[in-house]
């Protein structure tokens, strides 16, 4: 490649087709040019129109989410990450990012570089991040190669992160053979920015001067975006140069000497060098302002000698922005930089004509107008054809009475069977190796809760923060299903003491060109906007991640949220921990229903009897609504010593961590005879909209009065200084001591990991 | 009384220790940048944890040729008190003002958690405000913090009783379950001859307050502020 420059390949539509363009899409450029692209311009056209960065096929339907709200502080699209006022003159800028194919390759960089892009999505904004969230998909880790997965993601979160100096305060890991060969690696920033300070991806002003600052440039990650946009298949493996490699150090200066260059005022806009690298935030920054930029490629530091204009333009070499330079601050600027070390290059300047310019020793290389790159501009978009996936028939043919009922004398078993599963199971094995408290801000961090708590230096307030989706159930169900998603991390941020106030969304799914699965998106997409606008919560951006396909098909649909949620006395946060011996535990559920039948999508049919079919669990959003209220009106009250929401294995599990995670407690739970309801529907259904707490036994009777007519609350039970008994009508069905839960719990993934050492190399 | 932090590039709990000093601890705290050549008109000096330099050698290794820690080092030795939080530890024992070493855990993975340690010597500048026996609970976050020394430096340290901390189950036990990382005599903090430089793994800075879930560590910084004021009356 090194003299390409001097004899770049001949621009034909069979390169185009290399490149991951259409026919049609080579066309349009043709003519809208009116002449055959250069080179490099059919790149920069390649990157800017995959679906990482145009999302050609998903905008129509993403528009339909709900997106505003009064305490959103910039529109969505319009910056980096969503924004959201918290008072005290403080903004919030949050968003969650997709890693998957990276990852699928060569999990420690690609899970690394994953953390890395979205710290930075959010410094970007003048936001110092003040905690990371995860959320994980993985095969069964019972395969060696599963295994190797894991371990090389975990670790690359937890040496970026905590190089980087961010706590990882929360996420979710699943284990399903749908994600074999397919995991899914999404990354969540969450940062604060005082409101006067808040940056821009602006190129507002002609004349003045851009530079490139941080790393140099290199030849890692050219078409990232593009490897991206791809299914992954037994080649993939021969991507892995396409893999960037990340250096959380490099990144910690960026962050230290950015957000000290913005409170400078140096800074006329600023955007980070993500996918597509210096052609994506060049593009990006004039198409948004209405300007251009002449870009001089070969100032461009770079890595290597011999790089070409084309590899320069698609690099994605990580711990890089592009900053416009305020006219006459450049000293400053280059000061602030070279005082953290860091190289700050003029490569050019924002100019008046829509034009992005770039110069290779003064030879005009490309010279393309950024609206017809930019996604919602002119970059293509498509509304694919759906039909409803021909698996529905069959696992909506499902009925219960085919399974055996759990009978009283084995539910214990079940029970222990479930707490050691993989998806139940505690995943202290992960949280440990990241650095879970720096900087001092985790009031609850991982483990005995909800949601983490985080508080706001300088204010009373704190954060509760989370992310969410059971895939199983938006595959049986994918509108349901996805409610479910923006449900349940909203009844987790409320369990930990906080109001929800927005998400952000990582929609992870297949190949879009196939119509069963653009069915699932758009189902899924259309059930997150019922949950967002039920609960208040609007989609303040986000991610979409396609072609998640691996040889035997594609993932669950797996449209992750993340929750922001708002804690405004942060000691008064709230823990899934039973608290004190005597305290009485309610369920909170809707007014109409306590107990259900259904086993459809549960754990428990996975785990025990190993099938995932059935509907998604029931969930009524107004239901959903009133059990949280009545929640929030309860732990409002201050009186609420533990909460816990009914999730994943039910309430007998809900129960299970409850005394799981507290210092020496148990709890004797009565509940009423299950008469025409199946006994595995009460203890392992996974019906929505039910929350565990405990209060105080002098409290006990304000509950009832503080619950709001259309949700009830339930005195089931008491804390107690013995292990976990739950009776059902007349039968005790489970009776077990504190050390029989925990060790199932507690052991589980750690003893799969350290089995067999996870066989190291990328073909174990 | 005033705490310098020392600031390398990649330094990470830097504003952890500005915060626990000056805000709840309520002093004096200046942040020192590591060109510096001087570490001023300080009382004490706090190497905070992180990664300088990235530590993509060897953690420490490059933070000790920096110009502030030639001031450290004279400092030291002028009597002044220095404190080596994790990455602080690890660059102090590079610089030499503190014997060993420290090497990748045992179990190869960085490991985070809350921790227990018994107080070994309460006559320390240190640990003043304790007593020998009492257990505290700090958290641990680092990758490479196994404690190691060869017999004579150890048998010096034990014989000197110059290990302050080491790690202990809650009963103030210590035994092989407790130690997070492999360290020798389940070493997790250490004084200097003349006791005015220490060592610890653990981070005191993270739990000074009750909201975080301890304030164990307030043990390390009201024991320096109270010597302080007991040499400067």
């Amino acid at each position: 490649m090194s003299d390409a420059a001097l004899s770049p390949p001949e621009v034909t539509r069979e390169l185009a087709r290399d490149h991951g363009l259409t026919d049609e899409e080579y066309d349009w450029i043709v003519d809208r040019l009116d002449r055959t692209p250069t080179f490099v311009e059919l790149g920069i056209y390649s990157v800017m129109w995959s679906e990482h960065c145009s999302y050609k096929n998903s905008l129509p339907l993403l528009k339909t989410l709900p997106q505003e709200g009064d305490q959103l502080l910039v529109e969505v699209g319009e910056e980096n990450a969503g924004l959201v006022d918290i008072g005290d003159g403080l903004g919030v800028a949050f968003k969650i990012e997709s890693h998957n194919h990276p990852s699928a390759v060569e999990p420690y960089e690609g899970a690394a570089t994953g953390v890395g892009g979205i710290h930075r999505d959010i410094f970007t904004m003048g936001a110092r991040p003040i905690c990371a969230l995860n959320s994980l998909r993985f095969g069964s880790l019972e395969r060696p190669r599963v295994r190797y997965l894991f371990d090389g993601v975990v670790r690359g979160i937890g040496d970026y992160g905590n190089s980087f100096g961010v706590p990882t305060v929360a996420g979710e890991v699943y284990f399903d053979d749908a994600y074999e060969g397919n995991p899914l690696v999404n990354a969540m920033s969450v940062g604060v920015v005082e409101k006067d300070g808040i940056a821009s991806a602006a190129a507002d002003e002609p004349g003045c001067p851009v530079y490139i600052v941080g790393s140099a440039t290199g030849r890692d990650g050219i078409h990232g975006a593009t490897f991206a946009s791809e299914e992954i298949s037994e080649d993939s493996e021969e991507d892995r140069p396409s893999v960037q490699v990340g250096d959380p150090f490099q990144e910690k200066l960026l962050l230290e000497a950015s957000l000290e260059a913005l409170k400078a005022g140096v800074v006329a806009g600023i955007q980070d060098m993500g996918a597509a690298g210096i052609t994506s935030s060049s593009f990006e920054m004039t198409a948004s302002s209405g300007t251009g930029m002449d870009l001089h490629l070969d100032r461009v530091p770079a890595r290597e000698s011999g790089m070409t204009p084309y590899e320069i333009m698609l690099s994605e070499s990580q711990e890089r922005m592009l900053i416009v330079c305020k006219k006459g601050r450049e000293d400053e600027l280059q000061e602030i930089y070279g005082k953290w070390d860091l190289e700050a290059q003029k490569i050019g300047e924002v100019t008046d004509e829509h034009r992005v310019r770039c110069f290779w020793h003064g030879e005009v290389v490309a010279d393309l107008d950024p609206s017809h790159l930019a996604a919602g501009e002119g970059a293509p978009v498509y509304e694919r054809e759906t039909e409803r996936p021909a698996y529905l028939e069959d696992t909506r043919s499902f009925d219960a009475a085919d399974i055996d009922d759990v009978p009283p004398e084995t539910a214990a078993d079940a029970l222990l069977n479930l707490l050691a599963a993989p998806n139940i199971a505690s995943k202290q094995w992960v949280y440990e190796q990241y650095d879970t408290m720096v900087r001092t801000n985790t009031v609850v961090g991982p483990g005995p809760s909800d949601a983490a708590v985080v508080r706001v230096k300088d204010t009373e307030k704190g954060l509760a923060v989370k992310t969410d989706c059971n895939g199983r159930y938006v595959y049986l169900h994918p509108r349901r299903g996805a409610q479910i998603a923006v449900a349940e991390a909203a009844r987790n941020v409320v369990c930990a003491g906080g109001r929800p106030v927005a998400i952000t969304n990582c929609l992870n799914f297949g190949n879009p060109y196939k119509p069963d699965v653009y069915w699932t998106f758009s189902q899924a997409i259309q059930g997150m906007g019922d949950a967002c606008r039920a609960l208040d919560t609007p989609v303040t951006g986000g991610n979409v991640s396609f072609y998640n396909e691996h040889p035997e098909g594609a993932v669950f649909p797996t449209p992750t949220v993340g929750m922001l949620g708002i804690v405004d006395d942060v000691r008064a946060s709230v823990t899934a921990a039973l608290q004190n011996e005597g305290d009485v535990l309610f369920l909170i559920t809707p007014s109409t229903w306590m107990h259900r039948s259904e086993i459809d999508g549960t754990e428990y049919l996975a785990t025990v009897h190993n099938r995932t079919t059935g509907d998604a669990p029931h969930l009524d959003l107004d239901e959903e609504v009133a059990v949280q209220n009545a929640a929030r009106a309860l732990i409002g009250d201050g009186r609420v010593q533990h909460a816990h929401d009914v999730s994943d294995g039910g309430l007998a599990v809900t129960l299970a961590e409850s005394v799981i995670h507290a210092d020496g407690l148990g709890a004797d739970i009565d509940l009423p005879g299950a008469d025409d309801h199946r006994l595995d529907g009460v203890l392992f259904g996974e019906a929505q909209s039910r929350i565990l707490v405990s209060v105080r036994p002098g409290d006990a009777d304000r509950v009832h009065a503080l619950v709001p007519d259309d949700a009830a609350a339930h005195r089931i039970g008491t804390v107690t200084s013995g292990g976990l008994r739950i009776r059902v009508g007349d039968d005790t069905v489970i009776d077990l001591d504190r050390e029989a839960i925990q060790t199932p719990y507690r052991e589980a993934v750690a003893t799969a990991m350290t089995a067999e050492e996870p066989a190291d190399g990328p073909t174990g | 009384m005033t705490f310098g932090v020392v600031v390398f590039p990649g330094s990470n709990c830097d504003h952890d220790a500005y915060h626990a000093t000056k805000h709840v601890l309520e002093q004096d705290a200046r942040f020192i940048w590591h060109q510096e050549e001087e570490v001023g008109n300080v009382d004490a000096v706090i190497v905070p944890g992180g990664f300088s330099y990235g530590d993509y050698l060897r953690s420490g290794a490059v933070a000790q040729f920096s110009p502030i820690m030639q001031d450290v080092v004279r400092f030291a030795e002028d009597g002044g008190l220095v404190l080596g939080i994790c990455n602080g530890f690890q660059i102090l024992c590079e610089a030499g003002l503190l014997p060993g070493t420290l090497m990748r855990n045992e179990s190869l993975r960085f490991t985070c958690k809350h921790v227990h340690l018994r107080v070994e010597n309460d006559a320390t500048p240190f640990t003043q405000r304790g007593q020998t026996g009492d257990v505290v609970q700090f958290p641990v976050a680092h990758g490479e913090g196994r404690y190691y020394a060869d017999e004579d430096v150890l048998e010096e340290l034990e014989a000197t009783d110059r290990v302050v901390f080491r790690y202990a189950d809650a009963g103030g036990t210590v035994s092989p379950a407790a130690n997070p990382n492999g360290s020798v005599n389940n070493i997790a903090g250490i004084v200097n001859e003349a006791g005015n430089v220490c060592g610890v793994m653990p981070h005191p800075e993270r739990c000074v307050e009750d909201l975080l879930g301890s304030d164990d560590g307030r043990l390390i910084f009201e024991s320096m502020i109270e010597h302080r004021s007991a040499v400067a009356a």
